[in-house]
């Protein structure tokens, strides 16, 4: 039963509110480095901590690489540790993601998702995201920035819970940087559902001296599958972690989040899939179809790792045609990342939509509700005929 | 024969620590490595915290599931040891401060990690974490190359040193570079202390792991290491290379407070010449011929150079006494 | 040794069983031995201190024999003693080799 909640209102930007979740969270450690769009939730944090709001233990580093060891060795010795990251920086971190996952640390870290170099853009798509999606961390996008910090706060107890790391994405610019009005939740109602964090929340900590432990060690062919196997598991264990979490979240706010959201679609005849912000401007250009009789809806996916590919399946099926939104190239001949998680979704079903991939708004190119209604007028071209295709994948916005 | 029976002076303090490394770890039969970690580790009068990169004592102390760690240990990428002792050091005054462990427990924290993942690729997060003054100290095992992939050159190597990515062949006559000095490095970032030792000259070496401890804030100690696999001598001669590298002056043991203050912890009583130290390494063997005296010689050049810079800033800080 | 499945083992890589190397006997590596004169030896413990792989253990402050579980034959112990207390043999002078105890 939800609670009357004394919610404060206030208008601020994606970047200011990870910030100010991160200040009810209270972290032990955040080690971050500057990036743009995602510098400024660092800057307001630094501020939080100069002025002793919170008892976080703040390291500026002198990396992203090293932002995230450094919150590996905090998570490692049972501290409860944050970061925050775009682009190249996350870029910087690779190989720390993969050592994040397989130590099962906890860590949460905010992305202000922002396109990869060359050449240096510094405006919105997922390709650095994308990037990252092999690397058994939990991967949530965020619609607007009340949503974001939401889903900061929920980032804690599904880390510590699935004891796997969470990356919550937010659209560059679009998000980090536009204001919204947002509501803000008591700093006690918070602290209660995220909890402390306990030393043993990790359960081999370093700074246990009394169970002196190894941790990182190398292992030779007799070992190595048995420990990607464990990780396997917990990976699969993720996405009914996230929905109790989101369960009790939804008691305790009244405000309600599934791994996907279907707007429109019960009835419809064609969809659109979308990760991100623009399933606003999609939601706008399915409403301003449906108006001239096109019956159409939008997917909006919010957990895109693990892939929730029964459920994606289930919202899908019963459509004529998809057209999927991919804001990254997979640059392999073969459509964009979502594309093919769609295609893996959908794939044993008896009886398929017609699926069609659109690149678009690379490197923060605005996505018009035109540049939608287009793409779904195309997907029921293509569907009757009427149009072909040279691939299953075309650039929505390239000018030739 | 009436000899008196009892332990040499140093040595019955460290009796009383347990040994932070177990039998049955995986390094050579002869690596002076162990030795380094045991003497320095056993120095410390609180509990210890260690971490290290990718390297020889990363692999042969942690083949899973075998563990030759008596204390915490943590390893997780090669160029990181320095920035994730900055988390683990972070996390420990973090949780002190929220109350989640006791005041009282005071824990040192140390790296131990090779010349590869200290001079090369961690020189960054050992800068970072230095110019942060994260209270740690970083001990670097320096047996001047990547000895665990099988000896490739390192920015420790030393200038025609032979190593598989620097080797003596009809064009170039192995590495054409000066070793670069991250003993001055670290000394140049004005942390409260810097020093240099090996761990044949134990007595030196606990003295300054003792000191490296007790300063609040980083500190780094460069440790020779001498390799017998990579440098390709006896089994049974490591110490013995220890105590050529500080009579030659190769290896100068000496410490440096603040970076300001400069201090020779060792003179030689005679300098001996470099190619007493050349003579027993295989992978030097090619300085021996006539027609690398040239290399020899200016290998010796720096040699000599370097020391008589580290005899004139020890009499330029002294306090005039 | 027998591999250690999935489920038994500890999550996250961890090892929380420190020293659990010495399940390793490294003693079949060598091909020489250490051999103590004790006439010599004062129990100075240099070779307590530079044995990379301690295996001369300890009663008090004396030293016992070396431990042949270990002992890789390195011959660090017997160049460092100031009073020639050690010498290295070859390990094909010890006919019945206790190893093969051990190893069963």
């Amino acid at each position: 039963m939800t609670q009357a909640l004394s919610l404060r209102i206030a208008a601020m930007t994606g970047n200011r509110v990870v910030a100010e979740a991160m200040r009810q969270v209270n972290p032990d450690l955040v080690a971050a480095y500057p990036i743009t769009p995602q510098t400024e939730a660092v800057e307001y944090f630094a501020q939080m901590v100069a002025d002793g709001r919170v008892l976080t233990e703040f390291i500026p580093v002198e990396s992203e690489h090293s932002s995230m060891s450094a919150c590996i060795g905090a998570a490692v010795s049972g501290a409860r540790a944050m970061t925050t990251t775009s682009s190249q920086g996350l870029a910087l971190m690779w190989e720390m993601l993969y050592i994040a996952s397989s130590l099962r640390l906890p860590i949460v870290m905010y992305v202000g998702n922002r396109a990869l170099n060359s050449p240096l853009n510094i405006h919105c798509d997922h390709t650095d995201s994308m990037g990252a999606r092999d690397a058994g961390w939990i991967q949530i996008y965020s619609e607007d920035c009340q949503e974001l910090y939401h889903n900061i706060i929920m980032a804690v107890p599904i880390a510590e819970r699935a004891l796997l790391p969470v990356m919550i994405c937010a659209d560059g610019f679009t998000l980090t940087h536009t204001m919204e009005r947002v509501e803000l939740l008591p700093d006690e109602v918070v602290r209660q559902f995220v909890g402390e964090g306990d030393l043993h929340t990790f359960p081999y900590p370093l700074l246990d001296l009394d169970h002196p432990v190894m941790l990182g060690p190398n292992a030779l062919p007799d070992y190595l599958t048995e420990h990607r196997y464990s990780l396997h598991v917990a990976v699969e264990a993720a996405p009914e972690i996230v929905r109790q979490v989101e369960e009790e979240f939804a008691a305790l706010t009244g405000r309600t989040y599934g791994s996907l959201e279907a707007y429109r679609l019960e009835d419809a005849d064609y969809g659109a899939v979308v990760l991100g912000s623009s399933v606003t401007n999609l939601k706008a250009a399915v409403d301003s179809l449906r108006e001239e009789g096109f019956k159409v809806g939008v997917l909006k996916l919010r957990l895109f790792r693990p892939f929730p590919a029964q459920e994606v399946a289930q919202a899908l099926a019963p459509l004529k045609g998809v057209a999927v939104f991919d804001r990254a190239d997979s640059m392999d001949g073969a459509g964009g990342p979502l594309y093919k998680d769609i295609c893996t979704a959908l794939f044993d079903l008896p009886r398929r939509p017609f699926l069609h991939d659109f690149i678009y708004s690379l490197g923060g190119r605005d996505l018009f509700v035109e540049d939608a209604t287009r793409a779904l007028e195309r997907i029921r071209a293509l569907v009757e005929k009427r149009e072909g295709r040279q691939a299953v994948s075309e650039y929505l916005q390239v000018r030739e | 024969m009436a000899v008196k029976k009892r332990p040499v002076v140093g040595v019955s303090e460290l009796l009383q620590r347990p040994a932070p490394l177990a039998q049955g770890h995986r390094m050579c039969s002869g690596c002076s490595l162990p030795i380094v970690v045991n003497l320095a580790l056993r120095s410390a009068d609180t509990p210890v915290v260690v971490a290290s990169p990718t390297g020889c004592l990363e692999i042969t102390t942690s083949v899973y599931p075998h563990s030759a760690w008596n204390v915490p240990w943590f390893h997780s990428a090669f160029e990181n040891a320095a920035s994730t002792i900055s988390g683990i050091e972070g996390a420990y005054k973090a949780l002190v401060r929220k109350g989640k462990l006791p005041q009282e427990q005071r824990i040192k924290f140390v790296v131990i990690g090779g010349d590869g993942g200290t001079y090369d690729i961690g020189i960054q997060a050992l800068s970072g974490a230095a110019e942060r003054g994260h209270d740690f100290v970083y001990i670097c095992t320096n047996n001047e190359g990547y000895q665990n992939t099988g000896n490739q050159r390192s920015g420790a190597t030393t200038f025609a040193g032979q190593a598989t990515t620097s080797p003596v062949g009809k064009v170039h006559r192995g590495k054409e570079q000066k070793r670069k000095n991250l003993t001055f490095i670290m000394a140049a970032h004005e942390i409260p202390y810097a020093a240099q030792a090996t761990p044949f000259h134990f007595r030196d070496f606990i003295a300054k792991m003792r000191k490296a401890l007790s300063v609040e804030g980083p500190a780094f100690l460069n440790v020779y290491q001498p390799c017998v696999s990579g440098w390709r001598f006896e089994a049974d001669q490591a110490f013995e290379m220890c105590q050529l590298a500080v009579q030659t002056c190769l290896w100068p043991l000496y410490a440096v407070e603040d970076g300001r203050r400069w201090r020779i912890t060792h003179k030689p009583a005679k300098k001996k010449p470099l190619e007493e130290w050349v003579k027993p390494q295989g992978r030097l063997r090619h300085l021996l011929r006539s027609e690398n005296r040239d290399l020899l010689e200016e290998l010796q050049r720096q040699v000599d150079e370097e020391w008589e810079f580290l005899l004139r800033m020890e009499r330029a800080t002294s306090d005039g006494a | 040794m027998k591999l250690m499945t999935w489920r038994e083992m500890p999550i996250a890589t961890a090892v929380p069983w420190p020293g659990c190397s010495r399940q390793l006997i490294t003693g079949t590596w060598r091909s020489q031995r250490p051999v103590l004169d004790p006439e010599k030896c004062t129990h100075c413990l240099l070779c307590w201190l530079f044995c990379p792989d301690l295996c001369i253990p300890l009663s008090g402050e004396e030293r016992l024999e070396t431990d042949l579980n270990y002992c890789k034959g390195c011959g660090i112990c017997a160049a460092e003693c100031p009073y020639d207390a050690i010498t290295m043999r070859p390990e094909a002078e010890f006919t019945a080799s206790h190893l093969e105890e051990v190893l069963q």
